[in-house]
């Protein structure tokens, strides 16, 4: 019992970590079909920014905000300059987008060196409860409750506003939209930087918990990219349920099947596509 | 005037001595500074730096060439800089590379052209073993060299019975691992639990939680990224003052130890050096290197300082003549130097190190974390007790020898 516990609390807070990740790639690459490439490197840069606010300020919240804001202009940047121009050509994007990854880790790596870091968190969020034999640390609490906030105010955002009805009018048929007069290029922009900023969030709370390295910005996005396809494209609920799904099958087999861990995460992906090819909660 | 005269023809004199007086010695350093291990790369770059800016870029009374070459680690990036290096440049010794892979890509090829190769950081079991070649030596431990006697320390000093052990999923962890394990087993002790995490593993719950509860240790090797993590979340379960954590040689290096905080304090480990260690020679280098780069020096850069020792002292002893390869070879592999950073150090029969095993607590001091020595083990070879002959006829160390017994 208390292995099962454990291990799915384990699971539950590492697919929190993957949403926050997984939530910006969902909205850029699901709704806004740009294949980014980039999306690790906004998670890495968020979490470096994040990393040298924390050393002048010691200021956490601060330290997120701060990350995910600068990431957040990063990606308008690459957005308009280059990507803007790119709609429907995956080809063209990829290219792009993977070469501005390549950029910005040679970037991460003349500014902040090669060491690995620890983003160190506030004392509040240190230690851990313990109910009995059981250890639930602080800071996977805390994950999990970030994750599971932002996941709200995006089904608020999205579902239940105006701003929301004017978004995914604008993704679903963007000449329609012009036509009854949204500014769809100003959405256009607002929805890519808000991609970006989730990644940097995801990279600062992340920052604290496996830290901040080189290789982070490609270690992370397969996961990212499955959780997207898995979850279905553009589903926000696709995300949340793909995150967990992909956080425990990546616990339980790593408990159960170590020498297989790889095969246990991605077998059952390849059996979801294979049945639904648009993912759990995707649109065709 | 007659003076001027005089002097100037004096000048043309001393200017006309042979001419590999004056030629260079060309070094070639192959190093990673692209990439996920561009951190320890700068580190190693760092050392051979020191090293050259101490002795003002000569050695033996003629100046040093030096060329650094970013291999970007990966076997064939490697080859094909030692190739640039041994065929274009002309080097006369290579110094590098950092990772095994990468010396196991090019040890046939420096030796099929006669190069003299110094690994400061490579650290594979059978490169100096079952592999050995004439013109590869190393100047830094192989992966067990600190590993086996640590094992005996933990069963015999340190009384544990039962340790799990926690390692990445890669050649070097699996060593370090066995070379613990078949010294630890030796000397009564068992290890009842080995778990492999795949190298980027960004989460390392799901194995903190299935360490068995019934150990008095557990034995942890990695390098890199992996151990900060490790050390972070093994604290978060609540398992820190519980149980002890045992280090390999990398886990708590001088290079990660400085970004770790207080969840650190108390892991024991072993290595060849330690940045704390109380020696003239080495308060010597590391003020130097603190100065120099601001930070204390660790594995690779010490390895790569130690390794530019070994060439000095080489070289004086062909006095320069680096063009004879067959006795500068000889000089090479021959070297005894009494007062290295990391103390006395020789090398054997094979090329590799025999050098003193240091178990070392990582402790706060002036607000620092440093790995303070508490034990020394001098001389050790690389077989550690276990007669040679004997300790070549057994497999490598591996993921699956010694076999986990106690499992």
């Amino acid at each position: 019992m208390e292995f099962w516990i454990t291990q799915t609390f384990n699971g539950v807070s590492y697919g929190a970590l993957l949403f926050l990740l997984a939530g910006g790639l969902s909205i850029i690459f699901g709704m806004m079909r740009i294949v980014n490439m980039t999306h690790g490197s906004y998670y890495l840069l968020g979490g470096y920014v994040g990393l040298t606010v924390i050393w002048k300020t010691g200021n956490f919240v601060l330290a997120i905000l701060a990350g995910a804001l600068t990431i957040a202009l990063v990606g308008l940047g690459e957005y308009n300059a280059f990507l803007r121009r790119l709609g429907g050509q995956e080809l063209g994007q990829v290219l792009t987008t993977m070469g501005f990854a390549l950029i910005f880790q040679d970037l991460g790596l003349v500014i902040w060196g090669g060491d690995p870091y620890t983003i160190p968190a506030p004392a509040a969020l240190s230690g851990s409860y313990q109910i009995g034999e059981l250890f639930f640390p602080v800071y996977r609490v805390f994950i999990v409750a970030v994750a599971a906030a932002v996941a709200v105010i995006l089904w608020v955002v999205l579902e239940q506003t105006r701003v929301g009805a004017m978004i995914r009018a604008t993704v679903d048929d963007a000449e329609m939209a012009r036509g009854v007069g949204i500014n769809v290029p100003l959405i256009s922009m607002g929805v890519f930087a808000l991609g970006a900023f989730l990644a940097a969030v995801g990279g600062v709370v992340a920052g604290g918990f496996v830290g901040v390295y080189p290789g982070a910005d490609f270690e992370i996005l397969p996961y990212a990219f499955v959780v997207v396809i898995v979850g279905g494209m553009g589903s926000l609920k696709g995300a949340v349920i793909g995150s967990l799904m992909v956080g425990l099958l990546d616990n339980f087999g790593k408990a159960f099947f170590p020498e297989l861990s790889y095969f246990t995460l991605f077998a059952p992906m390849a059996a979801i596509l294979a049945i639904r090819p648009t993912g759990l909660f995707g649109r065709a | 005037m007659i003076r001027h005269v005089v002097a100037l023809g004096l000048l043309v004199l001393l200017a006309a001595t042979p001419s590999w007086a004056q030629e260079p010695i060309r070094i070639g350093f192959l190093t990673i500074l692209t990439g996920p291990l561009a951190a320890p790369g700068k580190e190693m770059e760092n050392g051979i730096r020191l090293f050259m800016e101490e002795h003002k870029n000569a050695l033996s009374g003629r100046p040093v060439d030096l060329t650094v070459l970013d291999t970007g680690g990966t076997p064939a990036g490697t080859l094909a800089k030692a190739r640039e290096l041994a065929e274009q440049r002309k080097v006369h010794v290579i110094i590098g590379p950092l990772a095994a892979f990468e010396a196991y890509a090019i040890a046939p090829y420096v030796n099929s052209q006669r190069v003299p190769t110094i690994s400061p950081s490579a650290a594979a079991d059978d490169l100096t073993q079952r592999k050995a070649t004439q013109f590869f030596v190393r100047a830094t431990s192989t992966s067990t060299q600190p590993t086996q006697p640590f094992g005996t320390y933990a069963a015999k000093t340190l009384g544990f019975k039962k340790v799990a052990t926690i390692a990445d999923d890669f050649a070097f962890g699996h060593e370090v691992v066995a070379g613990f394990q078949k010294a630890f087993e030796d000397a009564g002790g068992q290890v009842v639990q080995k778990l492999w995490p795949k190298l980027g593993t960004t989460d390392q719950g799901p194995y903190i939680s299935q360490l068995r509860k019934d150990i008095d240790a557990v034995f942890i090797g990695f390098a890199g990224v992996a151990a900060l993590r490790f050390l972070k979340q093994f604290e978060d379960a609540g398992l820190k003052g519980k149980i002890p954590v045992l280090a390999n040689q990398t886990a708590v290096d001088e290079a990660l130890l400085r970004n770790m905080g207080d969840e650190a304090i108390g892991v024991v480990s072993t290595m060849h050096y330690s940045a704390a260690l109380d020696t003239p020679a080495n308060r010597k280098f590391t003020a130097a290197y603190r100065k120099a780069f601001g930070t204390d020096p660790g594995y690779y850069s010490v390895g790569a300082y130690t390794a530019g020792l070994f060439l000095k002292q080489a070289l004086e002893k062909v006095r320069g003549k680096v063009e004879d390869t067959d006795s500068f070879l000889q000089a090479v592999r021959g070297v005894a130097i009494a007062d290295a950073p990391g103390g006395p150090i020789r090398l054997d029969r094979h090329g590799q190190a025999v050098h003193n095993i240091y178990i070392r607590r990582v402790e706060r001091q002036e607000g620092r974390l440093q790995n303070t020595v508490i034990h020394t083990i001098e001389g050790v070879s690389q077989f550690w007790n276990y007669p040679e002959a004997e300790f070549l006829k057994q497999p490598a160390y591996s993921r699956d020898f010694p076999a986990c017994r106690f499992c």
